[in-house]
């Protein structure tokens, strides 16, 4: 950076230097401080995002070199069916996973808050997050495997028939659902019990006097207090719920025919197996273009800035 | 606020109380509570189904779906995973019969995680020590561009990374994998800074007085200090690094750079489609999840409390 060059100070200025170290000016040394962050950000964060975006604009297959092909990209995705299925069944997967997760955190929050805050319980609450998305997708495929799997037998058991969670099309989108709610539930109630520590226990204590019931309590003193850390967290887990590949890649790889393949995954099928990285990249370009959106309004619909405690 | 109405203000009431503040709401504790073991069985029930089932013989498995405890005990799952069945053993025990060594994925793991965090944090930590303590202009632009940074969702970068680093010719090694996320991420940046400043400047600028330079402030003075978070943020940043799996799937084609995640996908992908290995894919993902589990039980304490807004406020 062209900073250091300007350094108003004389070159003497060094860091070592003489005994009076309160210089007002550290340009130098800061540069050297920041240049490993600098140039991982410059290199990994900022240009990549740059070259992403010129890269839908070209045809590129890895091996020689992008060429320009203007819109051509986008009037493709724009025509193409398994683009907006991929787009239709990965808002269905964000619908289902979040909205399971949302209500069930905010319960064990709450419960947890109301119950005992004791560490060990968190800590329980937590453990399906230290293990990877492939390790959970595996268990659950095992555990919801049609003949030998656990789950069925259980369904059995109670006199239900036996589902082919992930092999049925119907079923699919809503069991890949509940995987990631089972490895992230955990996280996000403890996201909220956090935000639950900073409302200060005298409300509660108010209520409790004026006769109000638990419930009421909930929804009088819980939520709107909650509201702007609600609203954090939501942006938050949305914007990872959009990025689901993981779980897909493991389980399904995008079937019974259309019916799992998630945008991340169809992207990334369209790079590393059809080596269409142009197309590719425009397809990303969309869902960059969509979580930026979905981040803003969600702010403004749910107000994150401001809060009722104030 | 309701604070002052509150009769029993006795000001010893408030601080000695463990036990529930309500004790006449048993039925609604009741189910709260009974809500709560369901979740912590939910919770725990797959891990002891890995083990269980990777005790367990393939062959048995059908007959024995019934059974909560192992059926036909059996080590084979794990020696499978380890490359200790030869091939004409392993089919016979219902595996892919392909050579399959998770101590060297493990290994790959080992070196990714560690190279990631090692360098993330210790980059991170002198970027934000710049960002609290140092004196330069255009400190505040900066330190916006990188928070900029938080906005952009990492999966949009992952393609052109991966042309990048196919570019400096570093596909399928494990430096290809760690790079990226080595040097720097927006957040480790922001939560170490948050930190920094909050120690006091008093100790700093004794030091500065009897003539040592920031540099020596930095490493004998505010690291130290700051051990608790750096420990934070290196465990977050290790199960993090561990459990990542669409980048590496890019870069690693071979063993040489599979790490566990990739190697369990490769695993499940070759494994007999009409009656997969169950047993050595459980003991498989045991092997890739126990690591965790053990830095889990013994950092529990602050894994937990430091998942809050503390860093993100």
């Amino acid at each position: 950076m062209a900073i250091s060059t300007t350094t108003p100070t004389t070159p003497a200025s060094a860091t070592t230097g003489p005994p009076r170290a309160k210089r007002r000016d550290d340009t130098r040394l800061a540069m050297l401080f920041i240049a490993p962050a600098l140039i991982g950000f410059l290199v990994f964060m900022v240009w990549p995002t740059l070259r992403g975006i010129y890269l839908s604009f070209t045809k590129f297959n890895l091996l020689t070199p992008a060429e320009f092909n203007g819109l051509d990209n986008y009037v493709r995705m724009v025509q193409d069916p398994v683009f907006w299925n991929a787009l239709r069944v990965t808002v269905l997967y964000v619908v289902i996973n979040i909205g399971l997760q949302t209500v069930l955190a905010l319960a064990i929050a709450v419960m947890m808050q109301r119950l005992t805050k004791r560490t060990w319980l968190r800590g329980v609450i937590l453990t399906p997050y230290l293990v990877s998305n492939v390790v959970a997708a595996l268990v659950f495929l095992w555990i919801l495997d049609y003949q030998l799997g656990v789950g069925n037998r259980v369904l059995e058991l109670i006199g239900v028939d036996r589902i082919a969670f992930l092999a049925d099309s119907a079923w699919v989108i809503p069991t890949v659902a509940v995987i990631n709610v089972w490895r992230h539930v955990g996280y996000t109630a403890l996201l909220i019990f956090a935000g639950l520590q900073t409302i200060p226990e005298s409300m509660y204590e108010a209520g409790r006097i004026d006769g109000a019931s638990e419930f009421a309590m909930f929804r009088r003193i819980t939520v709107p207090l909650l509201r702007p850390i609600l609203a954090l967290v939501l942006i938050i887990t949305v914007v990872g719920s959009f990025q689901v590949f993981d779980t897909v890649a493991v389980t399904t790889r995008g079937g019974p025919v259309d019916s799992s393949r998630v945008l991340q995954y169809y992207i990334y099928d369209m790079a590393f197996g059809r080596f269409q990285f142009g197309y590719a990249s425009a397809m990303s370009v969309a869902l960059l273009v969509v979580l930026v959106v979905i981040t803003f309004v969600q702010y403004r619909l749910t107000r994150a800035e401001s809060s009722d405690l104030a | 606020m309701a604070t002052t109405a509150t009769p029993v203000a006795v000001p010893g009431t408030d601080t000695t109380r463990p036990p529930s503040p309500k004790a006449g709401f048993n039925l609604g504790r009741a189910f709260a509570w009974l809500f709560m073991i369901l979740v912590i069985l939910v919770s725990l029930f797959p891990f002891y189904w890995m083990l269980r089932t990777a005790l367990s013989s393939n062959n048995a498995l059908y007959a024995g779906s019934d059974s909560l405890l192992p059926v036909q005990t059996s080590g084979g799952g794990f020696a499978r995973v380890f490359g200790l069945q030869t091939g004409q053993e392993a089919i016979d025990a219902g595996g892919a019969g392909q050579p399959i060594s998770f101590w060297h994925y493990l290994a790959n793991s080992v070196i990714v995680s560690t190279l990631i965090t090692a360098g993330q944090v210790f980059f991170s930590a002198m970027a934000a020590y710049a960002f609290a303590r140092l004196q330069w202009r255009h400190r505040e632009k900066v330190f916006a561009f990188f928070l900029a940074g938080l906005m952009i969702p990492a999966i949009f970068t992952l393609l052109p990374n991966f042309v990048l680093i196919k570019e400096l010719g570093l596909v399928d090694t494990l430096l290809g994998i760690a790079l990226p996320t080595m040097l720097m991420t927006p957040f480790a940046v922001f939560f170490l800074r948050q930190f920094f400043l909050g120690i006091s400047r008093e100790v700093e600028e004794a030091a500065l007085v009897e003539g040592a330079s920031k540099v020596r402030v930095f490493f004998r003075l505010i690291l130290p200090m700051s051990t608790a978070p750096l420990a934070t943020l290196s465990i977050l940043t290790y199960i993090t690094a561990w459990n990542e799996y669409f980048w590496p799937l890019m870069v690693s084609y071979t063993d040489r750079s599979r790490v566990l995640t990739v190697a369990l996908g490769v695993f499940k992908s070759q494994t007999p489609q009409t009656g997969p290995d169950w047993s050595g894919l459980m003991a498989a993902t045991l092997v890739a999840a126990l690591p965790m589990l053990i830095l889990f039980f013994f950092f529990a304490k602050r894994i937990v409390n430091s998942i809050g807004f503390s860093g993100i406020k």
